[in-house]
């Protein structure tokens, strides 16, 4: 393997930058959050920590970190701390593959604006979030309390429920593009070409597993306060419970770059080629990227804010008798058409 | 740079296996278990197998042992109610890990006694897209038989997992 | 050996994140204050008095579900090596991946019917 120095840099730096792109952004998504269901309310939302309260998230993560680190005396202490660990880890894994942009030439050097760009590169995050489950069932069963491990096994039971039907819809990208890695899946969308207008329907089920898989309503059963107190993260404090909120943003942002990179064609938009400067090109895609990102995040809060919660037997029927038949039938007929307009 | 990254790998592996072993807590040993998986990937992906790596990940780290810590962590495992294992219990359990020992070496010599094997472009065989070709054109028909075996496996499911009620009464 | 150099900067990503999430953890853990108390050690169940633990066995329909999932799991995973060569397969290719999804028709009805998606009992 002849990798040179300076190519391991430049990715070291890469990774270093997105990843501290990735936790600005999941900060401020919880003061975003707040934004959203205070205008949806009608309300103000948080407004006193600087201009707007645009400060509050930063407060909260600096409360966060001297607040007493509490572990219960009856729960398994090691797997208590490994649980929240797990589960900020897999969250933090997932942004590598995502192409934020197109490449672009700098200084006579081409850049990939993308991590890693590999050949399995969407069954990768079909791997990562399988992991994914293991932080929310450990921490919840470590806790030692009855109302965590029943959002621990409610939680772990959505999840891989879930990822069937997510794995099916994908599947129908795969066939249409032929290939598995996230950039030639984005690369093939150029200009207005998206796969949305396509697979209308296999979005709607990638939308609807990718709610389920963050735990977000009206899939948030895991953590229904009326019922379960906290949920799996009951007995947690501090920076632990920190890792758990916050995971459950950093999946929101990555699931809503991947909904747009695999149905929305990513960094490319309408019009590009007018733009003949490729790296000004390339910078546009960046930003019209994060645009699309900002717009789903923006339909799952708003989503959030809307509709009421499932109960747990209307939520297994939905993903098993529903979204499993419904995103087979989508990958028969996709290869179907296909091959008949052969 | 590979041989180190085999032999971080290969050490990762035996050690979290071992410990697979000697872990008095089961869950922790179903941890451990994913270690191995995991180092076990990153020998494949060493071997250029990249569709096996992410296979290796999702099906056995992601899927099986999710169903494992399931049945751990949700059966009631509390150290007063496990049965103590008697000796001959043990006795039976070491004579049959020596002889699937005996098998591994067997076969580990047996392959090495065999010299090359005539493989072609071993570069590429890995690769998802040469794994879809093969599969479907010289493996169609274990293909298609697999799909059986997942039938069995469904219907063995729900026949444990799911009692008619009359059976339930009785 | 090129193309495994693409992986190597996810192996970069995975050591900065456990860096960052074993720093982060240490760093709450010192900084916070400690202050010992015996009721607050106890779990916290809707502050009623906790009865005996939380290992006690559940519902069998959890178990149901995972074994479940496990199988379609491994089913969906082969039709990917399939959809990357879904354009040079063809017709006979397509009709190989219908026989398939028609075996796995005839379990999923089956647990259907059985009942094995029924949650409401």
């Amino acid at each position: 393997m002849n990798v040179d120095t300076t190519y391991l840099i430049i990715k070291s730096l890469m990774v270093l930058t997105i990843f501290g792109i990735t936790l600005l952004i999941a900060t401020y998504l919880t003061y975003f959050e707040r934004k959203v269901a205070a205008f949806l309310q009608d309300r103000l939302g948080p407004d006193r920590a600087g201009p707007f309260g645009i400060l509050q998230p930063l407060a909260d993560a600096g409360k966060m970190f001297f607040k007493e680190d509490f572990i219960p005396q009856n729960s398994a202490k090691s797997l208590f701390i490994l649980g929240p660990g797990i589960a900020m880890f897999t969250a933090l894994l997932t942004g590598s593959i995502i192409p934020w942009g197109p490449q672009i030439t700098l200084f006579g050097e081409t850049f990939d604006f993308q991590i890693a760009d590999i050949n399995v590169g969407i069954l990768f995050i079909v791997g990562v979030v399988s992991i994914g489950v293991y932080g929310i069932m450990i921490g919840g069963w470590a806790s030692n309390n009855k109302y965590s491990l029943f959002g621990a096994i409610r939680a772990s039971s959505q999840m891989i429920s879930y990822e069937l039907a997510m794995g099916l819809s994908i599947i129908a990208i795969v066939m249409m593009s032929g290939s598995l890695s996230l950039k030639d899946i984005v690369a093939q969308q150029h200009g207005m070409n998206w796969n949305v207008f396509y697979q209308p329907l296999g979005f709607i089920i990638f939308l609807i597993s990718a709610l389920a898989e963050c735990n977000r309503a009206p899939f948030d059963l895991a953590e229904c306060e009326s019922e379960l107190i906290g949920g799996y993260h009951t007995e947690y404090s501090s920076m632990k419970l920190g890792f758990f909120l916050f995971a459950e943003y950093i999946n929101m942002f990555i699931s809503c770059a991947i909904i747009s990179s695999l149905y929305f064609g990513g960094y490319n938009y309408p019009f590009m080629d007018m733009v003949t400067d490729p790296t000004v090109q390339g910078l546009i895609g960046t930003a019209v990227l994060f645009g699309k990102i900002f717009f789903f995040i923006f339909l799952f809060m708003w989503i959030r804010w809307t509709l009421p919660r499932f109960r747990y037997d209307q939520l297994m029927h939905l993903g098993w008798k529903m979204l499993i038949p419904l995103a087979l039938a989508n990958m028969l007929a996709t290869g179907a058409v296909i091959l008949f307009n052969q | 740079m590979s041989p180190t990254i085999f032999l971080t790998l290969a050490i990762i592996a035996v050690v979290s296996a071992m410990f697979v072993v000697f872990a008095k807590n089961p869950v922790h040993s179903v941890l451990s278990l994913i270690v191995t998986f995991f180092s076990i990937a990153g020998l494949y992906l060493l071997m250029n197998a990249q569709f096996l790596f992410v296979v290796q990940i999702i099906v056995y780290a992601g899927a099986i042992m999710v169903l494992f810590l399931f049945v751990l962590m949700l059966l009631n495992l509390s150290a007063d109610t496990e049965p103590q294992k008697s000796n001959r219990f043990r006795v039976i359990a070491s004579a049959s890990a020596g002889l699937l020992s005996l098998v591994f070496s067997a076969g580990m010599v047996i392959d090495a006694t065999m010299g090359d094997r005539n493989v072609t472009n071993i570069q590429e065989i890995g690769l998802v897209k040469h794994l879809g070709k093969v599969l479907f054109t010289d493996y169609l028909v274990p293909f298609e038989i697999s799909s059986i075996l997942f039938l069995a496996g469904m219907v063995g499911a729900v026949l444990l997992g799911k009692r008619t009620p009359k059976e339930s009464k009785s | 050996m090129e193309q495994n150099a693409s992986y190597l900067p996810i192996l970069i990503q995975a050591a900065i994140a456990i860096g960052f999430v074993g720093l982060v953890l240490v760093l709450t853990h010192i900084l916070g204050p400690r202050r010992y108390s015996k009721k607050k050690v106890e779990n916290f169940e809707c502050g009623i008095e906790s009865e005996g633990n939380a290992r006690f066995p559940v519902s069998v329909k959890y178990f149901l579900t995972a074994i479940l999932f496990v199988l379609i799991d491994v089913e969906v995973i082969f039709f990917y090596p399939y959809a990357v060569n879904f354009r040079e397969m063809g017709v006979q290719g397509f009709l190989a991946v219908v026989m398939f999804v028609a075996f796995f028709l005839v379990g999923f009805i089956y647990i259907w019917k059985k009942g094995a998606l029924e949650w409401e009992k």
